[in-house]
């Protein structure tokens, strides 16, 4: 009994966030919507006896929607509504509640036709997390090791494009040293724009 | 489920709730005379005997102030950020076993709400939500103090969620566990057996991260008084402004106990000795965290993720390779 109300009040706290998320154009209220609608998923995890699912999923999206929290500041102004511009509503609609139905199509399918079952049930004599471990490292070891490359090079990316100027803290430097070292930037750039 | 079962649990998050409200309270009122002691001040007096009904003059002035929401804030959310600092504190103490279990009329108890097996993973994570409480009240308060707040806040957090995390990775490798009271029992052979001995590295930056993650002195940047004012808090008047500190001190007290029992034994045994070591350690802990704030200056942002990202995180993944490959061979 508890798990059904569990479920049903997860489901609808889940669904009431992402649908603020994306029917609002107040920029924290959607930002704060879905971190919580984040938060929401990992009791469904819970609820399934993921523990350590449920934990990561409350770790990673905490982390990864903060980010977003940065980019919302540094874009929008918080306090105030941001003005969309729709140029079609009537194809957004059609496009979006066709994406809906598909969805739901690929999730219901299986469970219809009774064809679903679990490659690798909960073991109980194995805990949580070395079960995930032990598929993690063998059945799935070639995509984990392709996501760690991917990283990796987001990583490398990331620093090559910020990292210029970094062994300089502007926080040390004078104004006029500033100034400066701006000058020479835009000198630079509009000589690599006659080049 | 029974009933029992279910009253118990009531019961433990009741007492959890009052315990550490009270004692958040509590702390301000030793912050105060601990800083005061080392600065050569007497601290609160007036208020009872030593001062101790400050706390309780302090409270009936937070709860009795006008709630005022100002002009322009984003209503909703300005309202319940403070409340989810609070409020997460308190989620996250429930993965955190309190004392070893004991014995009252035949009937044992367990002082952890929820015995999870990857406990530690949920304090941590459930920890780290608080911090939305200080970003939220900071977007939403339409003052350009508090959105300096906010973002040092969220950067706080991105960098010092990794710390804890990569320092916390060695000693759990060598535990082989996540659940707290595993952890607890790999230890229970004595002040020898204490993960602090082989992980030193781990318990150091773990410490550290503590600090950042709930905001303390050296990492006090995200309400630095004498360059932003409150921080996220400036805006902010009567409880919802206290349920902001009510979080931080609880938070204090829980991540005292994480370190204690992660890195010095725990509880031990789980004797009545051990039990009372315990609440020892958590003592100094926090005490710890008030002798910094009087000691040290605070660091500057550019310092603080200098520290994070060049230093403090390539000695835990070098400490997290090494113990792998101690462990391997």
């Amino acid at each position: 009994m508890f798990e059904a109300i569990a479920f049903y009040l997860f489901a609808a706290l889940t669904i009431v966030m992402f649908t603020i998320t994306v029917m609002t154009s107040q920029a924290l209220y959607a930002l704060t919507a879905m971190a919580a609608g984040m938060i929401f998923i990992s009791a469904f995890f819970f609820i399934l006896g993921a523990d350590f699912l449920g934990a990561i999923q409350i770790i990673v999206y905490t982390g990864a929607v903060m980010a977003i929290y940065a980019f919302g500041m540094m874009f929008f102004d918080t306090t105030r509504n941001v003005i969309e511009k729709r140029s079609n509503p009537r194809f957004v609609v059609v496009l979006g509640a066709l994406a809906a139905v598909l969805v739901v199509f690929i999730v219901l399918a299986p469970i219809v036709t009774t064809n679903l079952n679990a490659n690798y049930p909960i073991d109980l004599a194995v805990g949580n997390s070395q079960a995930i471990g032990m598929v993690l490292f063998t059945k799935y070891l070639v995509p984990f090791e392709l996501a760690a490359v991917m990283l990796l090079v987001a990583m490398i990316a990331g620093i090559v494009l910020a990292g210029k100027k970094m062994d300089k803290s502007l926080t040390l430097m004078t104004e006029e040293d500033i100034a400066l070292m701006h000058d020479s930037f835009t000198h630079e750039a509009t000589q690599e724009e006659a080049h | 489920m029974d009933m029992a079962f279910i009253i118990e649990t009531i019961v433990k998050i009741v007492v959890i709730l009052l315990v550490f409200s009270a004692l958040a309270g509590l702390g301000t009122y030793f912050e105060r005379k601990v800083l005061a002691f080392m600065q050569r001040r007497l601290g609160p007096m007036h208020v009872g005997p030593f001062g101790l009904l400050q706390v309780a003059a302090d409270g009936i002035k937070l709860f009795t102030k006008e709630d005022i929401i100002p002009q322009n804030v984003v209503k909703p959310i300005f309202k319940i950020a403070p409340v989810i600092t609070a409020a997460t504190a308190f989620m996250a103490a429930a993965a955190i076993p309190f004392w070893p279990q004991f014995t009252v009329f035949g009937y044992t108890v367990h002082p952890i709400v929820a015995d999870v097996n990857i406990g530690i993973l949920y304090v941590l994570g459930v920890m780290a939500i608080g911090l939305y409480g200080p970003l939220l009240g900071g977007m939403a308060s339409a003052n350009k103090f508090s959105l300096i707040s906010a973002a040092r806040s969220a950067a706080v957090f991105i960098s010092y969620e990794v710390i804890s995390g990569l320092s916390l990775l060695a000693p759990l490798m060598l535990v082989g566990s996540l659940s707290l009271i595993d952890i607890n029992n790999y230890q229970a052979g004595g002040i020898g057996n204490w993960i602090v001995w082989s992980q030193p590295v781990a318990f150091i930056l773990f410490w550290i991260a503590a600090f950042a993650e709930t905001g303390r002195t050296p990492f006090h940047l995200v309400a630095n008084d004498h360059e932003i004012i409150d921080g996220f808090g400036t805006e902010y008047s009567g409880m919802r402004w206290g349920l902001f500190f009510i979080g931080e001190y609880a938070n204090m007290f829980f991540i005292s106990f994480v370190i204690a029992i992660i890195f010095l034994g725990g509880f031990g045994d789980g004797s009545i000795a051990g039990a009372f070591q315990l609440l020892l350690k958590v003592a100094f802990f926090f005490f710890f965290f008030l002798w910094t704030r009087a000691a040290w200056p605070d660091v500057r942002p550019d310092q603080l993720m200098w520290l994070c990202w060049k230093v403090l995180m390539p000695i835990a993944v070098i400490n997290v390779v090494i113990t792998g490959l101690v462990m391997m061979f």
